[in-house]
C-alpha cells in the first residue's frame, strides 16, 4: 500500500492510499467539522461543513469523501471557509424548528456544538420553519422531524451496521424526510429491531429515547457501539 | 459462419426495401409530426391529405410523415419537398392549397430559398429533420444513415475513431462542454472488462426542447452515435435515460431500437461483424437533478436519484461501478455526421475552442419560436433577429436567458457577442443544453431570477445543505424584493448567500442555482434597486404592496 505525504493547513502529514482528508486530519489533531460524517459508516459528503480548499483545484472538496494524494496541499481552515461553515450551520438552524431551550439534546447536541465552534451568535438568514411531524408510535423511541438535519446517519447505521434498513429517505428538497419502512409509523415497522443505533448516532434531538425530559437526552453515556469511535475518548467526554 | 473472425467476414450491403426502390414519387409533401405540430393535430392533416390526394387521382404523390421542420411557431407545417414551399398553420379542413401545390410540381422544379430562418442555419445533428420518417429505418439508411457505423466497424480501429472525434473538436452538448474525444479516451483507457454507454436524454431546462426534437425526429441517429461510441470505448451495453414526460420520443426510440435490432444494427453481430452492443431505455420520473450524471447513474441502478461527490468520475467508476461514458443526445447525434464527412470538415466550422454547430431552442418573446442549428460563433443578434425574426409585436429586446436554471440573462449591449462556450461564461451565463428564452420589456428581471430560483428550490434533491436550504432562502429574499418588503440589507444578504451556495454545493444544480441572480444583478441592478428603494416594478410585472399612508 502506498503512503502519501501532503500538507494540511501547512502541516506536513502522511497517510496511506485510500484514506480521506478527514481521516488524516483527525489522526494529526486537525479538527475539521462535519455533521453527516461518522466513523464506521460510509461517508456521503452532504452536509458540506467539511469543505476544504485543495491547491490547484477551483472547486471546494468535502474532506470526508476526498481521498488524499501525493503532494496535496489542503487548506482546512481559513476565514472564507469559516464563513461558509458558519453560514451552513445557520442554514441548518433556520431550516426546521430548532429550539434548544426545550430540546432533549440541549447541551448534548452536535449541531449546537458546531454552532459554538463556528462562533455563531445570532441568526440573520430567513427562517423557513415548516411544520414537521413527530412520530412517537415506537414504544421506546421517537422522532421529531423538527430537529432533523438530514445527515442520514440513522439511515446508514440501520442499513450498514444493524442490517435492517428500516430507515430510508422520502420526498425531495425541503420536503425530504427520513422515514421508516416506506412511510409507515415507526411503531408499526416490521423490520425495526429496536436496537436503538439510530438514536445513538443522531447528532441532534431528532431521534430520542422516550421518557427523557429537556436536556436529559445524553447519548454519550451509553457507547454501546464500540466499533464507532464517535464515543467518549475521541471527544474527551 | 458465426465462427469466422470478424475481419474475414464481408460487410453485407443491406438491401433497401422494395417500395423505396420503386420509381420515386413526382411530388412529396412533408407533414411535420413532431410533438409541437402533432399537438395541433398534424397527424389528421397527414390522413386528410392522403384522402384528398387519392380522391384527386394524384397517384404519383407521396404524403410523408417527418420529424421537426423547425419553425414550431407556425405549426402545423407542411412542406413541398421539390419546391421547398412551406405551408404554415395548416388545418385538416383546409388542405386544398397543399394539394394544388402538389399537383403543380414539375420535374424541373428546384428548391427555392426559404428565408433567413432556414437559410442561415447549418444542420449537422438535425440534418435529417423534416426529411426522414422518424419511424422508418429504411428512410434513415437511404439518407446516409449507418454509413458512418459501417465505416467504423469495417475500416477503423477504436483508437482511430477516438482520434477522429478528438480532431473534430466536438465538445459535450449537454452544457459544460467537456471535450468529447478526451472523455471517450478516458473511458476507453479505464480499467474494467464491462463498460457502459449512457445517453443523457433527461432534458429538463425550462424552455429547452433540443433533445426531445432529436429523439422525435431522428432517433436512429442517436442509436448510431451511441453504437460508434460503444465501439470506441469497448462498451457492450447502453442505456438511454429519457424523461417520462417525453412519451412521443420514448415511443419513437422504442420503435427505432426494435427495428435496428431486427435489421442487425443493434444486438450481437452488428452489421455482420463480431461487434455487439445493445441499448435499453430507462425512464426518468420527473426529477431535474437526474440529468446530473451521478444522479442519473443512481437512478438507472434503481436507487434514489441524488448526486454523489466526484471523483471518482463515471469514466472510472460509473454505472454499477464500471467505467461509463455519458454523453448528451445532441453529442451522440453529431457523431455519425462527423465520421461520415470527416473531422476536419467539422473542425472547420465554428470559432476558437468551440467547433461545429449547436442546436438552440428559441422560446419566449421571439417571432420564430422553434428549433435552430447554427455554427458556433454566430452572434446572438443573428440568432434572435435574423433567424428568430426579432421580438413579437416589434417590442424592444431586453435580454436573452441561456443555459437554463444554471445560466444567466444577457442584455442588449452584448447582442453582438459570438456564441461560444467561453464567451457565454464571460458574460456570466452558460451554454447549457441550448435553451434560449428571449425577453422583451414586459419581463421583470427580478421576477425572472425568482422564477428560476423557484425552479431550483423545487428541484433540489435535498441531499446537501447549501442547495436544499440556501435555494429556498434565496427565493424568500427574492420574494421579499418582488413584493416590496425588502430592505437594502436583504439585497446584501442575497448576494452573500448566492456566493456561498455557489461555492459549497455538492453538484451542478446547487453550484449553478445562483447564476440567474448573479447575472441579473450584474446587468439589471437598477431593477432590483427600484423594487427595494422606490417600491415599484419598472416592467410592471410584480405586485408591490404599497405601505399604508400615514395620516398626518
Amino acid at each position: 500500500m502506498s503512503v502519501y505525504t501532503l500538507t494540511i493547513d501547512g502541516k506536513d502529514v502522511a497517510g496511506s492510499d485510500g484514506q480521506t482528508i478527514m481521516e488524516v486530519a483527525e489522526e494529526n489533531g486537525i479538527d475539521i467539522p462535519g455533521l453527516c460524517h461518522l466513523e464506521g459508516i460510509h461517508d456521503r459528503g452532504a452536509c458540506r461543513l467539511c469543505v476544504v480548499e485543495i491547491a490547484g483545484s477551483p472547486k471546494l472538496a468535502a474532506a470526508c469523501v476526498t481521498q488524499i494524494a501525493e503532494g496535496m496541499e489542503v487548506t482546512a481552515h481559513s476565514d472564507a471557509l469559516l464563513e461558509y461553515r458558519r453560514t451552513i450551520t445557520e442554514m441548518l438552524f433556520m431550516e426546521r424548528n430548532h429550539v434548544c431551550a426545550v430540546c432533549v439534546a440541549n447541551n448534548h447536541c452536535e449541531l449546537q456544538d458546531t454552532a459554538e465552534d463556528m462562533g455563531l451568535t445570532h441568526f440573520d438568514l430567513p427562517r423557513i420553519s415548516p411544520k414537521a411531524d413527530i412520530d412517537a408510535s415506537h414504544p421506546l423511541f421517537a422522532i421529531d422531524h423538527n430537529r432533523c438535519i438530514l445527515c442520514l446517519r440513522c439511515v446508514r447505521v440501520c442499513d450498514e451496521i444493524e442490517g435492517a434498513h428500516t430507515w430510508d429517505v422520502m420526498h425531495r428538497g425541503l420536503d425530504t424526510r427520513v422515514q421508516t419502512d416506506m412511510g409507515i409509523p415507526w411503531g408499526e415497522s416490521p423490520t425495526c429491531t429496536s436496537c436503538g443505533k439510530c438514536v445513538q448516532v443522531c447528532p441532534t434531538g431528532a431521534l430520542f429515547e422516550k421518557g427523557r425530559a429537556v436536556a436529559r437526552g445524553s447519548k454519550r453515556r451509553r457507547p454501546f457501539l464500540p466499533w464507532m469511535k464517535v464515543v467518549a475518548e475521541e471527544r474527551g467526554l | 459462419m458465426s465462427d469466422m473472425p470478424a475481419a474475414a467476414r464481408p460487410v453485407r450491403r443491406r438491401v433497401i426495401t422494395e417500395e423505396i426502390a420503386e420509381e420515386p414519387p413526382r411530388a412529396t409533401a412533408y407533414v411535420c409530426e413532431a410533438a409541437s405540430c402533432l399537438s395541433l393535430q398534424s397527424h389528421d392533416i397527414t390522413v386528410r391529405l392522403g384522402e384528398v390526394v387519392a380522391d384527386a387521382g394524384l397517384g404519383d404523390v407521396e404524403i410523408k410523415r417527418v420529424g421537426c421542420l423547425g419553425l414550431c411557431a407556425a405549426g402545423p407545417l407542411v412542406e413541398i419537398a421539390e419546391t421547398g414551399r412551406l405551408f404554415e398553420k395548416v388545418t385538416p379542413d383546409a388542405v386544398g392549397p397543399v394539394v394544388a401545390a402538389l399537383a403543380d410540381v414539375k420535374q424541373t422544379d428546384v428548391r427555392a430559398p426559404q428565408g433567413p430562418f432556414f437559410e442561415k442555419q447549418l444542420r449537422v445533428a438535425t440534418e435529417n429533420f423534416g426529411r426522414v420518417d422518424p419511424e422508418s429505418l429504411d428512410d434513415y439508411v437511404e439518407r446516409g444513415g449507418f454509413e458512418a457505423l459501417r465505416r467504423v466497424l469495417s475500416d477503423m480501429t477504436s483508437t482511430e475513431v477516438r482520434e477522429e472525434v478528438t480532431r473534430s473538436g466536438l465538445r459535450g452538448r449537454g452544457g459544460a462542454g467537456f471535450p468529447t474525444g478526451l472523455k471517450w479516451t478516458t473511458v476507453a483507457k479505464a480499467q474494467g472488462t464491462q463498460k457502459y454507454v449512457i445517453c443523457n436524454a433527461d432534458e429538463g431546462d425550462p424552455g429547452a426542447f433540443m433533445d426531445r426534437s432529436v429523439l422525435e425526429s431522428d432517433p436512429y441517429r442517436v442509436l448510431e452515435g451511441m453504437t460508434i461510441a460503444a465501439f470506441a470505448v469497448h462498451a457492450t451495453e447502453g442505456y438511454i435515460y429519457c424523461r417520462a414526460e417525453y412519451p412521443l420520443a420514448v415511443a419513437r426510440l422504442r420503435s427505432a431500437i426494435r427495428q435496428a435490432q431486427r435489421a442487425g444494427y443493434l444486438g450481437s453481430g452488428i452489421m455482420d461483424t463480431s461487434f455487439a452492443f445493445d441499448v435499453q431505455i430507462r425512464l426518468g420520473a420527473g426529477a431535474f437533478v437526474c440529468g446530473e450524471e451521478t444522479a442519473l447513474i443512481a437512478s438507472i441502478e434503481g436507487r434514489r436519484g441524488t448526486p454523489r461527490p466526484r471523483p471518482p468520475y463515471p469514466a472510472v467508476s460509473g454505472l454499477f461501478e464500471c467505467p461509463t461514458l455519458i454523453n448528451n443526445v445532441e453529442t451522440f447525434a453529431s457523431v455519425p455526421t462527423i465520421l461520415r464527412k470527416g473531422p476536419d470538415w467539422y473542425a472547420a466550422i465554428g470559432v476558437g475552442k468551440s467547433k461545429g454547430t449547436k442546436v438552440f431552442a428559441l422560446a419566449g418573446r421571439v417571432v420564430n419560436t422553434g428549433l435552430v442549428e447554427v455554427p458556433m460563433g454566430m452572434t446572438l443578434r443573428e440568432i434572435i433577429f435574423d433567424i428568430g425574426g426579432g421580438i413579437i409585436d416589434g417590442r424592444p429586446f431586453k435580454a436573452v436567458q441561456t443555459g437554463g436554471p444554471s445560466g444567466g440573462c444577457i442584455p442588449a449591449d452584448h447582442l453582438d457577442t459570438p456564441v461560444t462556450y467561453e464567451s457565454l461564461v464571460e458574460l456570466g451565463s452558460f451554454m447549457g443544453s441550448g435553451g434560449m428564452i428571449v425577453m422583451d420589456d414586459t419581463s421583470c428581471m427580478v421576477d425572472v431570477a425568482k422564477y428560476f430560483m423557484d425552479f431550483c428550490r423545487d428541484e433540489s434533491c435535498g441531499k446537501c445543505t447549501p442547495c436544499r436550504v440556501g435555494t429556498t432562502q434565496m427565493w424568500m429574499l427574492l420574494d421579499r424584493i418582488t413584493t416590496g418588503r425588502a430592505t437594502g440589507g436583504d439585497l446584501a444578504q442575497l448576494e452573500h448567500l448566492a456566493a456561498i451556495v455557489q461555492r459549497t454545493s455538492l453538484c451542478g444544480l446547487g453550484q449553478g442555482a445562483p447564476n440567474p441572480v448573479f447575472s441579473t444583478l450584474r446587468y439589471f441592478r437598477d431593477e432590483y434597486l427600484a423594487h427595494i428603494e422606490e417600491r415599484r416594478c419598472p416592467a410592471g410585472v410584480c405586485t408591490i404592496e404599497q405601505p399604508a399612508e400615514v395620516m398626518a
